[in-house]
């Protein structure tokens, strides 16, 4: 695993193509929504477009996943709670939006506030109607939860086993927080009914494309970022650590310092994913928050490759295409089908289908 | 002469037979009765008085039958009947020989009606009835019917009473009743006495009305007394309420227990996670639930074998987890992980194909429904008192398991040192699929338990996974005692939280508590020592 894995370079082969096929297929379904007529072979309808999106935004999501997994060796089973904290905060600032068109017609708001008799804003609502604000807030919001989480944890030498299930509890009980009416975050129903996006209709298509091409740029971006670091000597230290971390330690690095910022940082780009998530689904509630959600990432991870990026982009791709088609088509199936994923990659395929490749281009 | 005796003999033999058969045709209580058809209340509380007099079960009924409003009299004919009902009307009887006397309609019927002050005098005559019972719980029940509105006649009866009861309980409860009186007497003495033998009780209605005679009496002195008794009535009732809110949590803490043992071995012992544990729990619980369903009539007997039925399919599910997936993982903790978790869901979703998604329930035996009354105020529920009872047993079974049979001597030596176990000649990987089988089994055991609580349902286990492996993880890996002090601990804090801070906010508290908590002792309350612990 360790001589395969050589992040001495910032783009390998591997990444090389795998940013080629991305660039290329984001350009043809952008041609395929905007210019290919409706009825042709190669028109993209903005439904599908949109279900692109998605599936771009829990790719990002996966690669956040994979940088602390795959190169740091933290397992962590919380990330869905970063990248629903990103989506809260995106979703506070459509709420806001709405102003007097919700169902009641209150100016500052939102509906189920008024619902629950509240006369004023919360103080963590303040400032959420501004775009700019909202948006600082979809990063420093999980950053910092991941950074006081990470700080508690590394510095106590939390690991392994005991780190995932920890990371298990946080968004467990991040879960139960956000569904209590009493949070200010909706409760049970969540954040929904959104309106628009910087003025623009959420409902128009234009505005769908735009969204889909923000994420695909989000997830080259996040992707790009991600391999910078792991190219860097920081990079090293992390696969050091990932390794043998007693020993980077007693070489005199401070490895719980280098774990926090990997860990701050994939929270970071979880919550951004997030927040480009909750426009194109139009809903924020808190299963997001369930640790079923956040286990599923990491068998995306799995099921793709750990410790190579591309590979968890391919993986939330094609299992996210996987449950799609399974829920509409056998949803009897579906957990039988995710279940065996879970068994069947973890027992023959430890390194993913980017390993099974890399053994193939290895041998020719 | 002798004519003439015998006449005479005959005719008072005639006589005397004609009496007897008068006296067993009319009951001197059917005059009486016929005056409650009157209007007038007064003239109803005098029969009633005379009813009384007669003490007897048929009176008691009688009395019962007025109170409860079931007593009527026909239109026609003015006679006095209870009612049942059968078929299109109403079946009346009479209430002195209780023979039938024929079918109504309710339109034929009128009731006996009473006013509130019949209705205290009737209940205040029908305890005196029950204060005769030989049953001291009749007893009992009749004075605590009493102390609420006792008037002073009803104290003179009781203290009459209180000198031959022989139930000491009975007898307590009698001279709080008198002293429930002598409090509104007006004699201050006869008050200050009656406040030092009130505040021995847990009772509110007597707290009540100790806290209304503070409030009301302009004796500066016999309000300072009521207080003082208030005070120490509080003291020891916030005493109860503690160790009332002890008994929840251990029997919450129980629950934790019993889900997180079996956990404690496949993941402490074995250093394997199994995020199935939850399924394997659910598993114990439809075994349950299929058990009885062969068998409705007993839910008891299903129970008990439902117990050794559920450790033995839990347990072969376990090994065959262990055989097919887990024993290519060992030494990889994180891909056991994923791989159980994925077995999980496919149990999960096979459980909700065959039993369909919707939760079953499971039958209580009603031995287990009832409650042991501990004082005044606490009483100890069945079901709660069984499960802290099963789970240590449970626990006691699987510590003499481990530390006395040979299976569990294997179990220690290669959880301790795989190698040195290996070259001793223990079969390493039989040792494995046993223990596996055995943690899995006790999670069978835990969903027997579990079937009692809560519906039965495909998501029964999701909702234990995560606490269960908090318990684990606070009491420590690789030992039981961790797993038993920390499952008590978590309960008990839990249900402390839980009034000021509401159930689902003592969660999240005990999550965030745990988190922190995992920082200062990263190896649980009893960390495994020596060279083991470092692997």
């Amino acid at each position: 695993m360790k001589s395969v894995m050589n992040p001495s370079r910032w783009l390998g082969a591997g990444d090389r193509v795998f940013i080629v096929v991305l660039v290329a297929a984001v350009v043809l379904v952008v041609l395929g929504n905007a210019v290919a007529a409706e009825g042709s072979a190669m028109h993209v309808s903005t439904y599908t477009l949109t279900l692109l999106g998605k599936y771009l935004c829990y790719a990002l999501l996966a690669v956040a996943v994979d940088l602390v997994w795959g190169y740091v060796g933290i397992l962590s089973l919380g990330h869905g709670a970063f990248f629903a904290l990103g989506g809260y905060a995106m979703g506070m600032y459509l709420m806001r939006q709405i102003g007097e068109r919700g169902v009641y017609g209150h100016p500052v708001l939102p509906d189920f506030m008024v619902f629950l008799d509240w006369d004023a804003l919360p103080w963590f609502w303040y400032g959420m109607d501004h775009f700019g604000f909202a948006m600082l807030m979809v990063m420093v919001v999980p950053g910092l939860l991941a950074f006081v989480f990470g700080y508690l944890t590394f510095r106590s030498r939390v690991s392994g086993v005991y780190l995932s299930i920890i990371t298990q509890a946080m968004t467990y009980a991040l879960m139960l927080a956000f569904f209590r009416n009493e949070m200010g975050f909706g409760g049970n129903n969540g954040l929904t009914d959104f309106k628009d996006l910087l003025g623009f209709s959420l409902q128009s298509d234009n505005v769908r494309l735009a969204l889909f091409v923000t994420s695909a740029v989000a997830l080259l971006l996040g992707f790009l970022l991600c391999r910078f670091v792991v190219s860097t000597r920081l990079g090293r230290v992390c696969a050091a650590i990932r390794d043998g971390e007693a020993r980077v330690r007693f070489l005199g690095y401070r490895t719980e310092n280098v774990k926090l910022v990997i860990f701050t940082l994939s929270a970071v780009l979880a919550g951004i994913a997030g927040a480009l998530y909750v426009p194109q689904v139009g809903i924020i509630n808190p299963n997001e928050f369930s640790p079923l959600n956040s286990i599923e990432i990491v068998v995306w991870v799995a099921l793709g490759g750990r410790g190579t990026l591309y590979g968890a982009v391919v993986g939330a791709l094609v299992v996210n295409y996987a449950k799609s088609y399974f829920t509409a088509a056998l949803p009897e199936i579906w957990l039988f089908a995710l279940g065996a994923l879970f068994v069947l990659v973890t027992v023959f395929l430890p390194r993913g289908v980017a390993g099974v490749l890399r053994r193939r281009g290895a041998k020719s | 002469m002798s004519h003439a005796i015998r006449w005479i003999l005959v005719v008072t033999f005639l006589q005397l037979l004609t009496a007897v058969a008068f006296a067993q045709e009319v009951d001197p209580r059917a005059a009486t009765l016929s005056r409650l058809t009157e209007r007038s209340f007064d003239v109803k509380e005098r029969a009633i008085d005379e009813l009384a007099t007669y003490r007897d079960d048929v009176t008691r009924s009688i009395l019962t039958a007025i109170l409860a409003g079931e007593l009527y009299y026909t239109k026609n004919s003015g006679q006095i009947v209870t009612t049942r009902a059968s078929g299109g009307g109403l079946a009346a009887f009479d209430p002195l020989s209780g023979d039938e006397v024929g079918q109504f309609g309710k339109r034929d019927l009128r009731k006996i009606t009473i006013n509130n002050s019949l209705r205290s005098k009737l209940r205040g005559l029908l305890a005196t009835f029950d204060l005769a019972d030989p049953d001291p719980a009749r007893r009992l029940a009749a004075v605590e019917e009493m102390i609420d509105g006792i008037d002073e006649e009803t104290a003179g009866t009781l203290a009459n009473l209180v000198e031959s009861e022989p139930d000491d309980t009975v007898r307590t409860a009698m001279l709080r009743a008198i002293a429930m009186q002598s409090l509104v007497s007006g004699d201050r003495e006869r008050q200050m006495k009656a406040v030092s033998v009130l505040e021995e009780s847990l009772n509110p209605v007597i707290r009540g009305r100790l806290a209304s005679v503070a409030s009301s009496t302009d004796d500066p002195e016999l309000r300072e007394r009521a207080e003082l008794g208030i005070k120490r009535i509080d003291s020891r009732l916030s005493m109860v309420r503690f160790a009332e809110t002890v008994f929840f949590g251990l029997s919450a803490g129980s629950v934790l227990v019993l889900a997180a043992i079996g956990l404690a071995i496949t993941f402490g012992v074995m250093g394997v996670i199994n995020m199935a544990h939850g399924e394997l729990i659910m598993l114990g619980a439809y075994t349950t639930y299929v058990v009885q369903q062969t068998m409705p009539a007993s839910p008891g007997l299903a129970l008990a074998a439902s117990i050794p039925l559920a450790f033995l399919v839990s347990g072969l599910a376990g090994v065959a987890i262990e055989r097919s997936v887990i024993r290519f993982l060992y030494g990889r903790p994180l891909e056991t992980l994923l791989a159980t978790f994925g077995v999980s869901l496919i149990l999960q979703q096979a459980v909700r194909s065959i039993f369909s998604p919707l939760n079953r329930s499971v039958a209580t035996p009603d031995w287990m429904s009832g409650s042991i009354q501990l004082n005044e105020a606490l009483s100890l529920t069945m079901n709660r008192l069984t499960i802290i009872v099963f789970c240590l047993v449970v626990f006691a079974a699987l510590s003499l398991v481990l530390r006395r049979t040979a299976i569990g001597l294997q179990v220690r030596a290669v959880s301790q040192n795989r190698d040195m176990a290996r070259a001793m000649g223990v079969p390493s990987s039989r040792v494995d699929a046993l223990t596996f089988g055995l943690g899995s089994g006790i999670a069978g055991i835990a969903g027997v338990a579990l079937s009692q609580l809560t519906n039965v349902g495909p998501n029964l286990g999701q909702s234990y996974i995560i606490d269960s492996f908090m318990v684990v993880v606070f009491g420590g890996v690789g030992n039981l005692w961790g797993t038993l002090v920390g499952g008590m601990t978590l309960g008990v804090l839990n249900k402390f939280m839980e009034p000021w801070a509401g159930a689902v906010l003592a969660k999240i508290f005990i999550l965030v508590l745990l988190i922190l908590f995992i920082q200062k002792r990263p190896r649980g309350l009893f960390p495994q020592r020596g060279r083991a612990a470092e692997s």
